[in-house]
């Protein structure tokens, strides 16, 4: 694959991580709100969240477009910064992603189903 | 954009004998800023003060120019910070304390004083396909393009580049990554991914997509604000990462 398709593909893919972003922060900061009023226990949060399909599934999408969207800016500030070209940043950055898979999707596992 | 201070004539500096606080870049890459008054002048340009240290106070200065019109695009040179046309750049616009500092374009190499060497940034045109290639002869019809068509219109918005390069000196991502085209070409390559006749579209978007190509752009829009034409480089350079993921998807990168 040429760098020029390999941008082509990050360019849509970043594009399209940023939409699904950008709604899933307007819907995160609308529960947010909803949730905290009147105070916030983590008893009251882990009772609406544990067993909950619908959040579980909303939080590993916001997780997934992070997971998608972050490694490939980073890439960007790497190369720009360090001058990190080629493989050495397609590698650091695909860590990166799995980290942010790995850790997001733990935290939701942690308050949808442990 | 902040509002620049225009010079007026008041008690200070009603005479124009007022004497301007000029300092020139001399030497090459390596050099310093050296010092001149300069009798400041009604309707005076930047460009006026260039050429009346190189005549009346040191005939070694380097510097160019040719049209003063703001026509040929050779005369670029930073004034207090910013790139500019120095011939259409009047003092009065820039210098309000009286002070002005002229150095050569940045990002380009400095062969002495204020004239840069522009052949990389030509080269990067010839790199971004900025060639025309028609298929058409002399015994062919003239090709008919319809005013109204997108293409026409987007082709149009970027076609009366002058290759100043005041937009190249003006973007940060050429100073981070010597290779990235920049504005300039990758605006003149939209132009003829924008010309119907043209016969080289897949070939053009190969040569300006990736990371040394479009796809590097920020899109903060830096060229856009400071290109003398009001040409804008950061929505033709839009276009063409546009154009490079269509053409990805369909396979035709
Ligand atoms: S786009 Fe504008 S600033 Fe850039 S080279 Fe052309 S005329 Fe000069
Ligand atoms: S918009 Fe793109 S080309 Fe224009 S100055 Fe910014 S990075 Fe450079
Ligand atoms: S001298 Fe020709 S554009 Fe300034």
């Amino acid at each position: 694959m040429t760098s020029a398709v390999t941008q082509a593909r990050l360019w849509y893919w970043q594009r399209i991580s940023a939409m699904v972003l950008a709604l899933c922060v307007l819907i995160h900061l609308a529960i947010m709100i909803y949730a905290v009023r009147g105070g916030l226990s983590a008893a009251e949060i882990l009772g609406r969240t544990r067993g909950s399909l619908s959040f579980g599934a909303f939080y590993s999408v916001f997780v997934l477009a992070c997971a998608l969207h972050v490694p490939i800016g980073l890439a960007t500030v790497a190369d720009e910064w360090m001058g990190w070209r080629g493989p050495k940043v397609a590698v650091a950055a695909g860590f990166f992603g799995i980290a942010i898979v790995f850790m997001g999707l733990r935290a939701v596992y942690g308050v949808v189903a442990a | 954009m902040a509002k620049l201070k225009q010079w007026r004539p008041n008690k200070r500096n009603s005479h124009m004998s007022t004497n301007l606080k000029v300092k020139v870049w001399r030497g090459g890459e390596q050099g310093s800023f050296a010092s001149y008054d300069v009798p400041r002048q009604g309707s005076q340009t930047v460009l006026d003060v260039v050429t009346y240290i190189q005549r009346h106070l040191d005939p070694s200065l380097s510097y160019r120019f040719a049209c003063r019109v703001g026509m040929c695009g050779s005369c670029a040179m930073t004034v207090n910070g910013v790139a500019r046309w120095t011939c259409r750049t009047h003092v009065a616009k820039v210098a309000a304390d009286g002070r002005l500092e002229i150095a050569p374009l940045s990002n380009l190499l400095v062969i002495k004083d204020l004239t840069t060497d522009m052949s990389e940034f030509f080269d990067k045109w010839a790199r971004a396909k900025g060639q025309f290639n028609g298929k058409q002869t002399r015994h062919d019809d003239f090709a008919r393009v319809d005013p109204n068509s997108r293409e026409r219109i987007a082709a149009n918005a970027g076609i009366e580049c002058i290759g100043c390069g005041v937009c190249y000196a003006s973007c940060d991502v050429v100073s981070w990554r010597a290779d990235y085209l920049g504005p300039a070409a990758l605006n003149r390559a939209w132009t003829l991914v924008n010309d119907v006749r043209d016969t080289q579209r897949a070939e053009r978007l190969r040569a300006v997509a990736g990371d040394a190509g479009c796809h590097a752009c920020h899109t903060q829009g830096s060229c856009s604000e400071h290109c003398p034409k009001q040409i804008e480089p950061t929505a033709g350079i839009a276009g063409l990462k546009y154009l490079a993921a269509k053409a990805a998807i369909w396979g035709e990168l």
